[in-house]
């Protein structure tokens, strides 16, 4: 299959197999009017298959969000068709608004108002915990958009 | 900067040694307190019953010369009407210096917390925590026992959703050769949360079995809890577990004859009657504690000097 290249825009590269259709709605790549390419279950040495993401343009990346779901992605900015820029996301120290908190016990259960708000309590482990009830948030591999 | 006791790890163990020091003083020296919250208010906003851990809120301040106001049932007040928990908590914050929230929503103190600029204590907030009964069983035990390290202390009842056990878990901890006992049927078991987090940086700090009368004999304090009816979503469950162990004389045979036997309160039948005159029995003295720990801590919080 080929996908032309990108000549001013942005590689997401090695993303968990599967996972490329929620971070294209939750970056808001549908609403861009450049081109996006989606590239699903592409071989790769390192992971077995992998999702690809193409945008050809240069956009803000919620770097938080793309460490949440797997650290090992890896963002390549590309200028005049050369590639300038890899960045590796980290674990963010909070994410916020990317998942919901499932306790039927928390406040956010009742208040709908209120920012659903993660807070990474072991770097090492990658655990994240509702800073309201304290309810561990699903493993990122097994993440979901809300 | 004003500081709120949401989670007991919100204190440091400095500041709970110094709480107790305090506490210890008014028990000696009430007069000397009785005018130290002059003037002040302490707003009790409880979303769901309580008798004792509002009632000794409110004397709590009253013997410290200050006033309250409240409420005691959230259909009573604009919760009812829908009102968010941020909301209460500004506009109360108009009228109090200082707030005790309970809340059957986890994180609800949290949330008041975040929207005042006075203090606010969590007296409660569902299965999750409960600071100042943790203050008061650490005075209790500090006070029967002399010291707060080098004990064994058995949990017993339900360890999933009794927010005591967690927080005097959390509290316990971090005193030098602390060993839990963790006792309880499967279904009760102690959250993944509070193994992870706090237990097991430690491992060989604690056990579990579902047996009370064989960890009896090394208990030098058995902390009961009752199986908490609102915290199921199923009432079979509830009717299957409630009764899984009492405490009567014949289970305290093998126990030390030191052993403070301690209880948050309410009990419904998890400590027989009859141990009630076992000089062992000290969850009453706990309550009566736990009014002057909460002296201690809105002295604190309101930056009065003891």
């Amino acid at each position: 299959m080929i996908i032309g290249s990108i000549v001013n825009g942005l590689v997401i590269d090695h993303i968990p197999a599967g996972k490329a259709m929620a971070l294209y709605h939750y970056m808001g790549l549908d609403e861009l009017t450049s081109e996006v390419a989606i590239i699903k279950n592409a071989t790769s040495r390192k992971m077995g298959k992998k999702d690809i993401i193409k945008v050809n343009e240069v956009i803000d990346v919620d770097y938080d969000i793309l460490g949440y779901i797997d650290s090992n992605i890896t963002v390549n900015i590309i200028k005049d068709g050369v590639r300038t820029e890899k960045m590796h996301p980290t674990l963010p120290e909070t994410i916020t608004n990317v998942i919901r908190c499932k306790n039927p016990r928390c406040i956010t259960s009742v208040e709908q108002d209120l920012p659903h708000v993660f807070k990474l309590t072991d770097r090492d482990k990658g655990i994240y915990r509702c800073i309201y009830c304290e309810s561990r948030a699903k493993e990122p591999q097994s993440f979901k958009i809300k | 900067m004003k500081k709120d006791l949401l989670d007991i790890r919100d204190l440091t163990p400095e500041e709970v040694d110094e709480l107790i020091l305090t506490a210890k003083d008014i028990i000696a020296h009430p007069d000397a307190y009785a005018e130290k919250c002059n003037r002040k208010k302490i707003a009790t906003l409880f979303y769901e019953p309580s008798t004792r851990t509002r009632l000794s809120f409110e004397s709590a301040m009253l013997e410290l010369g200050g006033q309250v106001i409240g409420f005691s049932d959230a259909n009573s007040s604009s919760v009812s009407k829908g009102e968010s928990v941020a909301d209460t908590a500004r506009t109360i914050e108009c009228f109090a210096d200082i707030i005790a929230m309970r809340h059957p929503k986890e994180g609800a103190p949290y949330v008041a917390a975040s929207n005042v600029s006075i203090p606010v204590i969590n007296a409660g907030d569902g299965g999750h925590n409960h600071p100042t009964q943790t203050l008061a069983d650490l005075l209790t035990i500090s006070r029967e026992k002399g010291h707060l390290d080098y004990l064994t202390v058995g949990l017993c009842g339900d360890l999933k959703f009794g927010r005591t056990v967690h927080s005097l878990i959390a509290a316990m901890s971090r005193y030098e050769d602390v060993h839990f006992v963790l006792i309880s049927p499967e279904e009760l078991k102690i959250p993944e949360h509070v193994k992870t987090e706090i237990l097991e940086k430690n491992p060989d700090s604690y056990q579990e079995t579902a047996s009370l009368e064989e960890a009896m004999p090394e208990l030098d304090i058995l902390y009961m809890t009752r199986v908490q009816k609102e915290r199921f979503f199923n009432e079979a469950d509830y009717i299957r577990l409630k009764d899984t162990y009492i405490l009567t004389e014949e289970k305290l045979k093998n126990a030390k004859a030191d052993m403070a036997i301690l209880h948050p309160l309410p009990r419904v039948n998890e400590i027989a009657t009859e141990i009630d005159k076992d000089p062992r029995a000290k969850y009453f003295e706990q309550v009566r504690n736990g009014k002057y720990i909460r002296m201690a801590l809105i002295m604190k919080l309101l930056g009065v000097d003891a």
